[in-house]
This record gives C-alpha cells, structure tokens and sequence, in this order.
C-alpha cells in the first residue's frame, strides 16, 4: 500500500515552504520540533539536579548552580514544554480536522504565535547561557526583585512574550471552533479532545493575560526601581503571589485538560465503544477550566493570608476535584463490555488514568488545609505536581502522539519498542516520584541542593528512577523517527476508529479534505456487527 | 459550488464564504479584547489594593497630577472615538473621501492625546515624581507617593502603548482605503480596528477617575 | 489524618487500577473486527460518582479545617520567642534576653509561640517533627505556636526558597527537660531581658520626651496600650497589636490616635527588626 500521492507533506520541500508555512499541520510540526527541544533541555538540568541529590552533601555542583539549575528546569518544562505542548502540537494538528475545517480560523496568526513562541525561548535561552536565573520558576518577590542578582529580565520577558503564543493559539482555537464547524458538527456532536481544547482556551485567553502583566511588573520593578512588591518600598510581596497564582494555578489545567481530551479520543478508540456519560466528561471539562481561577489561594495556606480566605480557597480546591474524579470514573465504565485493544495509545492512556488518580487524590491531602501545612513546600509537593504534569500531561500526549502518529505521518512505528518503552517510562516514572511522596511526608524541604543524610535512602531510589524515566523518554524520540522512513504504510484508518481526522487519507492533503465533509450522527459510533458481541 | 459564485479577492481560503470570515475575525478580535481586559485587570487590581491600603498617600500623590491635561485627554479621546465610529459607518456606505477623512482625523486626535501626556510625563519628570533614586515627595508619604507613582507610569505607559499600536492600526487603514481595498463588501477591517480603539479608549474612562479625580475633593 | 487519607486514597487507586485491569483482561479484543457493546450511560450512576467523592471531600474538609483552627489558635499562656529570618540565618530572641543563631532552646510541656519577621526576603520556618510551618515576610509578623512532648534535637528548615544558600539556612530546635532549660538560661549571656533592652533604646531615641506615663504628653500613652482597641482620627479603630505598633514607629502618620497630632517623625532606617522587636516587647512590658 503506497502514500497517497499528494499531502501536505510533499507540498514543497524547500526551508521556505515550512518556515513561511500557513498551514495548520505543518505549524504543528514546527512545534513539536521546538518543544521537544525545549523539553530536552528541561530534562537535562533534571539529570543534574537528580546527580545531585543522590548524596547529601552538595558535592557534585555549587548550591548557586543547583539553584540555577532547578529554576531553568521549572522554567524551560512549565512555560515551554507543558502548557504549549499538547494544545501547540496536537491541537493545531487536529483541531480543524476533527471539525472538519481546512484550517484554522487565522492561520497567519497561527504561524506568527510559533515565532512569538521561538522569540521568548530565544530570550530564556540568552538569560540560560548568560548565566541562568535562580529566583524559582515562581519569582517569589521580593527576592526576584531585589535580591537576586541574576539573568530575570530576559527571563521575565521570555515568558511575557511566550504568553502572547498562547493567547493568541487559545483565540485562534476559540473562533475556529465558534464558527469554522463542518455542516452538522452540533456541539455535542464534537469529540471530546475538542472539548477540552475549547476549556483549555479559555484558560489561555483570561488567565495568560495576567501573567504577562504579572511578570512585567517584576521586570519593571528591577529597570526603573519601581516599588509593586517591595515591602521596602511601600509594596507588598504576597499581592505578587496571588497574581502569580491567579495564572499558574489555571495553567496547571492547561497542561491537564488536553490530555483528558485525548484520553477520552483513545479509550473510545481502543474499547470501540461510546464514552460513557460523554456530555457529564464535556461538562466536566469547563467545570475545571471555571473552577480552577477560583482556587489560586490553596498555594498560599502558609504563606499570610487569612484564615478565613484558607478556608474559602480549601473548600473550592476539593470541588475542583469532584469533576476530575467524574471522568475518571467515566473512563473507566467506558471500558466496561469494551472490546479492548492492548495497543501503545491505550497503555498510555491505562498509564494517564492510573497516575492521574494517585496525583489528584494526593491533592486531596494539599486541598486539607490542616495538612496542607506540613507538607507544603517539601517534596510531597513536587510529587504531587509531578504525578499531575508529568504522570497525566506528558503519558497523555505520548499516548496522542502514538494515536495520530500513523495520521501525522502516514506510516506506522514499531509496536513493541513503543510497548517496550511504554512500560519503562511507567516504571521509572513511578520510581522517581512515589519515593518523593515519603520524602515530603518524613519533612524533606523542596529546593534544597544538601539535605539531612536520614533521607538518602530514598533520594537514591528516586534518582535510580530518574535514569530509568530518562532512557525511556530517549527509545520512542528513535524509533518515531526511524518510522518516518522505514515504517509501515498505516492507511486512512489504521485503529478502525471514528472521528473525521480518520476519513481523509493519511497524511492528510493541504486543504485536509477533498470536500467538506458532512456530519450526521454523534462521536464514537461504531457500527454493530451481528452476533460477534465482545 | 457557491465558493465561486462569490468568490471575493479579499476571501481567505479556509472560509467557505465572505460572512463567515467576518463573524470570524470580528469574534476574534472581542476575544482578542477580553484578554486586554484581564492584562489591564491584573494592573487595576493591584492598585485597587493598594489605593485601599494607602489611601492618604494615593489621594495626596494624586492631586499632584495636572488634572486640566487629563480633562483634556478625556475629551480628546472621547471626539476620536466619535471619528472612528462615523469611520466605520463611511466604510459601510463605501464612502472612501469621507472615511479617509475620518480615519486622519482620528489619528491626529490619538497624536493630541499623546503629545499633551508627553508633556504630562515631562512636567512630572521636572518635579522628580518619577519613581527611583530621584524621587521626592513630602516625607511623610514617601513611600506609597512613590508607589501611586510606580502604578501611574505603568498604567499610562501601557496604555500609551496601546495608543500607538492604534496609530500603526490606523495607517494602514487608510492604507488600505487609499488603495480602495476596502469596500462596502468588505469593510470588516475598519470594523475590527475600530473594535480595537473603542477599547482603547475605554481603558482610558477608567484610568482618568482612578488615577485624577477619586478623593481628590476629600479633607 | 493523614493516614485516613492515605487509607481513602489508596482504597480509590486500587479500585481504579483493579477495574482497568479486570476489563481490559475480560473484554479484551477477541476478533479484528469486534466493536463494543453499546452501554447506555445512567444518570443515576452519574450523580452517585459525582455525590459520593463531594461528601467524602466534605468530611476532608470539614477534619483538615478544624486542624487547621487548632493551629492557628495559640493557647493563652505561651512562651513567646522572637524570630527574625535574613539571608541566610535565623536569629532567636528569648523575652528574657537570650540570643541564638540556627539553634532554639525549649523546655519539654510548654506552649511556644514564634512571632516571626523577615530582614530581607521571604523566608518559612518549619519544624516537620513539630507539624508545623510558616511563611516569615518581610514587614509582617506572622505567628506558628508548638507544644514539644519529648526532649531531643529536632531539624529545623527554611521552606520558602530564598536565595544561593537557602538549603544551609537549616537549624536545631533543641527541647530540654524543664531543669536543663534553667540550667542552659542561666549560662547565658547576662545582657538583661528583652523588655530592657528596649526600654534603653527607648530613652536613647528620646521616645519618652513625648511618650510619657501622664496623660496630657505630645504623644499617647503607650501603658496597658497593647492588646487594647485604638480609635483612630478617621473614626475607624485598630487593635494596638505587633503590627500596628510596628507601623505606628516606621509610618507614625499612617494611623494617628484620635486627639493627637501626626508630629512623630518616622523611625525607617533608624531602627533594625531586631531592635523594633525590643520595643514591641517594651511596649507589651508596660501595665
């Protein structure tokens, strides 16, 4: 079985075809170039600091290093890693082929956010080889302000402009999914990865904003001295952390909501099954995307504010995890009298449901306000955070990226090396962070470059992890790129799933569709066939 | 196919039709708006609180401000909006004289604007009310004087910003009606961009009292 | 609590992961082309998984709050100490006139409450053996108040990152028996309590040609002030409490007793944390 004979990937061959580019698909693949790099980067300084802490002493590298180093992982994995990498890569893939659309609404705008996106990590980059920045991807006034004497302007600006990508990526999305739907795509006839792209645009367009004036703030207050945060200057330190948290809580649904949507996609895909309760997970997902601007406070039980508003923000962050929870069991009952597959998109996704339910019940703990003060702050904290960001968000799109591989692509990878490296990542994942879990529990400070040497045993398993999380993330970086040449020919549909991206042929032609397709029947039906119920 | 049967030079290729790119971009840029609002909402509630804070110091730095200049202002960009408003009424009738007209006006009342608070800003700059090592103030306010000033400069200048962006928005414009690009077909730019100003504008309403005229009568 | 919790969720994770695994084994693919049954979703199913984890969290809540105001509660009678944080050390000071620097000396059984303050950034005290922690900032008091049970040395760490030596601003809450704390105050420097030493800076500022125990002075009597309710000229009133009286000398203007005129001029920069607190605790040490 041949290619197709024209797609959007032969359309041109030259630099100019793909950096002049409007088109949604290859923009995506711009992306995924960048914030693989970007996340290369992030993994590296997490080798170190891992070295690092697998002896007491701070022995391997300087404890101004060690700051350094978990700054700029902080800022390099959150900022452009997490939060671009689903919506930037996947969404810009498949948002309009999954309505049916040949483009975005403003693919100009599309392909500027990628520059505006590259212009802020050159900026973090200069800071990072200029000598880092180390005030913590949280920039704690005031001493991001008055304090450090590192790299925080071109870091802080970075991130100012990076902000702009995504503000303009969620309004891209937002329009293209208000008004560019193929005939028939009612709203409830939409998949559910398109749900969770509209809540996480929303996310985008009202929180971003805040951010960017947040950490233009910190920038002007080192330029011109200016006095926002600075108690000495009439200022006060913890309003910067309630506009700081006002984004980056918000933002951690940015980097958790894609991957919701994709697991939804897989599991009806792989169970050839309905998502069960499929308006209840829609639902659910801008019950989140609401929810979390009103929980910033949780990240501030300690830190001076009332006890009155700890109780307000408590009480919020545990219903925030009632919708969480919702899909999950939702997940989980469309696998009831499935037909289930045991392909890598569904490991992943199986991995996604398992290590999502560990981070958001440890959230439980943090949402206790009682309990929320001995544990903040300690390594429970990057546990948690870590099962969250890097369990939920990086497993699903490493399961998104296997599913519509075939579709970005047009062939296929290799089946039991993307298994292999499956049940590494599963296994050094949780190596690495459940030791974290007891470490924070026994009182470990997180940000510590030395540490008591009671806590090594742990550190020690923790970092062993980290090596096996490490080469588990390198296999699928091979064999995907391997299968760009070598692979099998996947065809239009190589799952038997449902979803318009699965009509057009693989990979798919510049204009996505060769006519508008027509829709009449809601997502993840799949036909009844007689007497061969699995 | 009806794409043919209307096919517009101005007509994107991912839109089947002219009146959904309109909806389209005119969605676009009041999303675009709604997250001017929360950039500028950030900055208004920062100095919500600390007017809240440190009332005494705001209202003594604030009749500092030279309030005939912000009256001015005020009444400056209040006519421009007026101009862009007929601006986009001449581009719906497709009177390109009147609407190159228009748009000319509004910019050169944006430059009004813009060179009375360069003068507002040099003035300040004179009597060291510009925050740093050089700022002074009665000593008993000191501090938060300099902390009205801080949010002062950072809220005019952001909006001083969004002034001039509007002023490049503008050119091309008329641009784009000297060319006779913009028709009564097509005229959705000029109502985007006019969109844009509106807000800008708006911005404004709110600045001038919190920053001019609140407790400025009080004691 | 924690271990309820810990009990909740790994009850969930295990139900959970038993059931992915229990379907994916029983309702495994067993031909190429066999698609699912189809399920119909049940509303009540829905709002029993959506009810039962609300109430479930509620009780949560409900258990983590009343700790929480336990915490937040200190019992009357403490024994207070002052705490003041800079880059990258914690300096203690006991009423009695006691200084210490990353090391912190209580007797077993009694109730201590930190009143802390920041000379630079933020900084967090955090003694996990104690469950306990805190934010300090910088132009704040904040306060975290412990009850030692049993003698030994216990860690303590700074937990709100603070800059290149954050992970050395560590120290030891050291907890005695009642008679070894005696004997350890004893051997301490004879410097004189807190509250006398900030009555000397009190004379040596010249606070008391204004602030006199009469009550026709230029400025209020500060005598039985603390813990008391102020009004204000506004109308508006305070409680005359750490934080009041701290602004009271950086800021004298910013809340002038009723009947009185803002004539004090400020203190900024004349007078250390360590020094303001001496006159907190003067100011309290006036009946």
């Amino acid at each position: 079985m041949p290619l197709p004979p024209q797609h959007y990937l032969n359309n041109g061959y030259g630099v100019k075809s793909w950096l002049l580019t409007r088109d949604h698909k290859r923009i995506a693949l711009l992306y995924l170039a960048a914030v693989t790099f970007f996340f290369f980067i992030g993994g590296a300084f997490a080798v170190v600091i891992r070295l690092e802490l697998a002896t007491p002493a701070g022995d391997l590298v300087s404890d101004e290093t060690y700051n350094k180093l978990f700054t700029m992982h902080g800022v390099m994995m959150v900022f452009f890693f997490l939060i671009p990498v689903i919506p930037a890569v996947l969404g810009n893939f498949l948002v309009p082929l999954m309505i049916g659309a040949k483009d975005l609404a403003f693919p100009k705008l599309n392909l500027a956010s990628w520059y505006i996106y590259m212009l802020g990590g050159l900026f973090t980059l200069y800071a990072l080889v200029t000598g880092g920045v180390d005030t913590g991807w949280t920039f704690y006034t005031p001493f991001s302000t008055v304090s450090s004497t590192t790299k925080v302007i071109p870091t802080a600006l970075g991130i100012f402009i990076t902000g702009f990508s995504s503000i303009l990526t969620g309004l891209n999305f937002i329009v293209t999914i208000h008004r560019m739907r193929a005939p028939g795509m009612r709203w409830f006839r939409m998949p559910l990865f398109l749900w969770s792209m509209y809540a996480t645009s929303l996310i985008f367009v009202l929180g971003t904003p805040v951010i960017a004036i947040t950490v233009l703030l910190i920038a002007a207050e080192r330029v011109f001295q200016f006095g926002f945060f600075d108690p000495a200057r009439g200022g006060d330190p913890v309003l910067f952390q309630h506009l700081f948290w006002f984004y980056s809580h918000p933002a951690v649904y940015i980097m958790v909501l894609p991957s919701m949507g994709i697991v939804s996609e897989i599991v009806a895909a792989f169970c050839r099954k309905q998502v069960f309760g499929y308006e209840f997970v829609a639902f659910s997902s801008l019950a989140i995307a609401v929810l979390g601007f009103l929980v910033w406070g949780h990240h501030m039980f300690i830190a001076g504010e009332s006890v009155y508003a700890a109780l307000i923000f408590s009480i919020l962050s545990f219903l925030v995890a009632i919708p969480s929870a919702v899909k999950v069991f939702n997940w989980t009952a469309t696998m009831y009298k499935g037909s289930i597959s045991w392909d890598t998109p569904m490991l992943y996704a199986i991995g996604f449901i398992g290590l999502f339910t560990v981070g958001g019940l440890t959230g439980l703990f943090l949402a206790a306000v009682g309990l929320d003060v001995h544990v903040t702050d300690t390594y429970f904290i990057i546990a948690h955070f870590h099962y969250i960001m890097v369990g939920g968000t990086i497993m699903g799109y490493l399961g998104g990226l296997h599913y519509w591989w075939p579709k970005i692509s047009g062939r296929q990878y290799n089946e039991a090396l993307a298994k292999l490296s499956a049940g590494i990542i599963f296994v050094g994942f949780n190596l690495t962070f459940f030791p974290q879990f007891v470490l924070g529990y026994l009182g470990m400070p997180r940000r510590y470059h030395a540490y008591p040497p009671e806590f090594q045993v742990l550190n020690v398993l923790s970092s062993a992890g980290a090596s096996i999380l490490g080469v588990g993330y390198l296999i699928p970086m091979v064999y995907l790129m391997w299968s760009l040449r070598y692979g099998k020919v996947a065809g239009s549909n190589p799952w038997g799933a449902t979803g318009l991206e699965w009509t057009t042929t693989s990979p798919p032609p510049t204009d996505n569709f060769t006519q508008t397709p027509i829709v009449t029947q809601e997502p993840y039906v799949y036909p009844r066939v007689e007497g061969r119920v699995a | 196919m009806p794409e043919l049967a209307h096919h517009h030079p101005a007509l994107a290729h991912q839109f089947e039709n002219l009146a959904q790119q309109k909806e389209a971009s005119t969605l676009g840029m009041w999303v675009f708006l709604v997250t001017e609002i929360l950039f500028f909402g950030g900055l208004f509630a920062t100095y919500c609180v600390y007017r809240h804070w440190y009332a005494d110091a705001f209202t003594a730095a604030s009749r500092e401000l030279i309030v005939w200049a912000g009256t001015t202002n005020t009444a400056v960009l209040i006519t421009s909006s007026l101009t862009m408003a007929l601006a986009v009424r001449a581009a719906q009738t497709g009177e390109r004289r009147l609407l190159m007209t228009l748009l000319a006006a509004t910019m050169a009342l944006g430059c009004v604007f813009l060179g009375i608070k360069a003068f507002e800003y040099y003035s300040e700059y004179i009597v060291h009310h510009v925050p740093g090592p050089g700022f002074q103030f009665e000593a008993e306010h000191y501090r938060h004087a300099q902390l009205f000033f801080s949010l002062y400069f950072m809220m005019t200048g952001l909006h001083a910003i969004h002034m001039i962006i509007g002023l490049a928005v503008m050119a091309v414009m008329w641009w784009l009606s000297y060319r006779g690009i913009i028709t009564a077909e097509y005229y959705n730019p000029v109502e985007v961009s006019g969109l844009y100003w509106h807000f800008v504008d708006i911005v404004w309403i709110f600045l001038f009292p919190l920053l001019y005229l609140i407790g400025r009568h009080a004691h | 609590m924690y271990f309820f919790l810990v009990a909740i969720a790994a009850f969930f994770s295990l139900l959970i992961a038993g059931l992915i695994v229990y379907y994916a084994v029983k309702y495994r693919r067993r031909a190429p082309d066999a698609v699912g049954t189809v399920v119909h979703g049940g509303i009540v199913l829905e709002i029993a998984w959506t009810v039962i984890p609300l109430l479930i969290s509620m009780v949560i809540f409900v258990w983590g709050a009343s700790v929480f105001f336990a915490m937040s509660r200190p019992p009357e009678e403490t024994m207070n100490v002052y705490v003041v944080g800079k880059q990258w050390m914690w300096k203690f000071q006991h009423l009695d006139g006691e200084r210490e620097i990353n090391e912190l000396h209580v007797p077993v059984g009694r109730a201590v409450k930190l009143i802390m303050t920041s000379e630079d950034v933020i900084h967090d005290v955090f003694v996990p053996a104690f469950r306990v922690k805190a934010d300090v900032l910088p132009g704040r008091y904040t306060h975290i108040w412990f009850q030692p049970t049993k003698p030994g040395r216990y860690h303590l760490f700074c937990a709100e990152y603070c800059g290149t030596r954050h992970s050395g601003m560590i120290g030891e809450v050291v907890v005695m028996e009642p008679s070894d704390y005696q004997a350890w105050l004893s051997g301490g420097a004879p410097e004189g309590s807190l509250a006398s030493a900030g009555e000397k800076l009190f004379a040596d500022l010249a606070c008391n040609t204004c602030h006199r125990p009469e009550a026709q002075s230029r400025g209020p009597v500060l005598q039985g002030l603390f813990g008391k309710t102020v009004t204000l000229q506004t109308g508006e009133t305070v409680v005359a409490d750490e934080a009041y009286i701290r602004e009271s000398i950086l800021n004298p203007s910013a809340k002038v007793t009723a009947g009185f005129q803002p004539i004090m001029p400020t203190f900024q920069g004349l007078v250390s944390e360590e020094q303001l607190l001496e006159l907190i605790e003067y100011v309290k040490s006036l009946r």
